[in-house]
């Protein structure tokens, strides 16, 4: 069955959120007091970003669900995340190489719907897209001096690239969503371009891509990995204990 | 013609940016009076901007203030840019220390380009961090006067 904009919305709000909560989880742990603050930043665009998201899914939808409904009250097969956000953090090098492989997809997710004939997501996109070009000039600077730093640094950020790289297909959208392409609401596939990208950091960070295709996938239809239950347990453990609090 | 209660929106101080206002940040976008009912749409500056609900509360403050019922309304479209910073806004920004923003990149982010200290206007500066204490700033070391800064973001 082809996917509606509502699925679509959801996913993208899913994605972002869920990254946003793994980039949060390096709060107080980053390799410098100036990352701390560079990824908790970052981790706030991500939520920022998410909450319009849902916020314009609850429109909608049409049920009367609110962001914090999306956030914190749907279970794990709820999800409609990349299996890649939801991975654990691993070392630093392992989360630059999630940012750079995410980061690619997310300027070219935006920049296409710059142009969407849904005046609220391209809207949104207008804000979006610059905030992520910060974003991904972070991530490929980080992952370029790890990559062509150490030998320590350049094995882990060839190890963090190799364990991220199967999870990466689903960044490239849904096979679902052609429909929706078709109207104009979403823009054409970005794939060529990401891989053009992604190809130019791995190279400059004498990193060494993986012959395969990336495989894993699911998480956009909510079958998830181990990981994200867990995950959200966290997350949505006081808005669950404290239905409705306000403060 | 401008209404008393456009003026007193726009002179709503920024909460995270105490030396400039909302209309100093261009996030003001129209005022509309309608009887005694007062209709204000505002942009926000980065979409996860925390201070968004504290500026909402705040300018229905004002407008309550001034004897009006305040609807204020957050739209997307179109989009805030540091651009929007008025001239009086930079230089607000500059007495307090903080560099304003440049032109707003339309590509890759070039922020090597040294901003120029808000102290001692030298361009003997460079990056130290890309993300600073709030969303729209990045942090600087002057070497010329050898003081740190804060830059506001192009964006």
């Amino acid at each position: 069955m082809p996917a509606d904009l509502l699925t679509h919305v959801l996913r993208q709000a899913d994605r972002i959120l869920v990254l946003s909560h793994r980039l949060a989880e390096w709060l107080t742990h980053a390799p410098e007091l100036e990352e701390d603050m560079a990824l908790a930043n970052i981790s706030l665009d991500l939520l920022g970003q998410a909450r319009h998201l849902y916020t314009y899914a609850g429109e909608l939808e049409g049920l009367g669900h609110d962001e914090d409904y999306f956030a914190y009250f749907r279970d794990a097969a709820d999800f409609r995340n990349p299996l890649i956000v939801e991975q654990p953090n691993g070392d630093f090098a392992v989360t630059m190489v999630r940012q750079v492989l995410h980061d690619h997809a997310a300027l070219l997710y935006w920049e296409s719907m710059c142009s969407s004939t849904d005046q609220t997501l391209a809207a949104l996109a207008a804000r979006a897209v610059n905030e992520t070009r910060f974003h991904l000039r972070h991530s490929t600077g980080w992952l370029i001096r790890l990559g062509d730093g150490t030998d320590e640094s350049h094995r882990r950020a060839q190890a963090g690239l190799d364990t991220m790289w199967p999870f990466a297909g689903e960044l490239l959208g849904a096979d679902d969503e052609d429909d929706l392409r078709a109207a104009g609401l979403i823009g054409p596939r970005f794939d060529g371009g990401w891989r053009a990208a992604v190809g130019a950091t791995v190279v400059e960070a004498t990193l060494t891509m993986p012959p395969e295709p990336p495989t894993r996938s699911g998480g956009l239809e909510g079958d998830h990995s181990e990981h994200l239950a867990p995950m959200l347990e966290v997350m949505q453990d006081l808005a669950r204990a404290h239905p409705g609090a306000t403060w | 013609m401008v209404s008393i209660i456009d003026l007193l929106v726009r002179a709503v101080d920024d909460p995270e940016l105490p030396h400039v206002t909302i209309g100093d940040l261009g996030m003001v976008r129209s005022v509309e009076i309608d009887g005694r009912a007062a209709h204000v749409r505002l942009t926000p500056t980065y979409t996860g901007c925390p201070a968004t609900e504290q500026i909402r509360s705040d300018v229905e403050a004002a407008v309550v203030a001034a004897g009006y019922e305040p609807s204020v309304e957050f739209v997307m479209s179109p989009p805030w840019s540091t651009d929007d910073i008025t001239d009086e806004g930079r230089a607000k920004l500059t007495a307090a220390g903080i560099a304003p923003p440049g032109a707003a990149a339309d590509g890759p982010v070039a922020l090597d380009f040294p901003v120029a200290c808000p102290h001692c206007n030298s361009r003997r500066t460079h990056l130290t961090s890309a993300f600073g204490a709030t969303a729209c700033k990045a942090l600087h070391m002057c070497e010329a006067c050898r003081q740190p800064f804060e830059s506001f973001k192009a964006i």
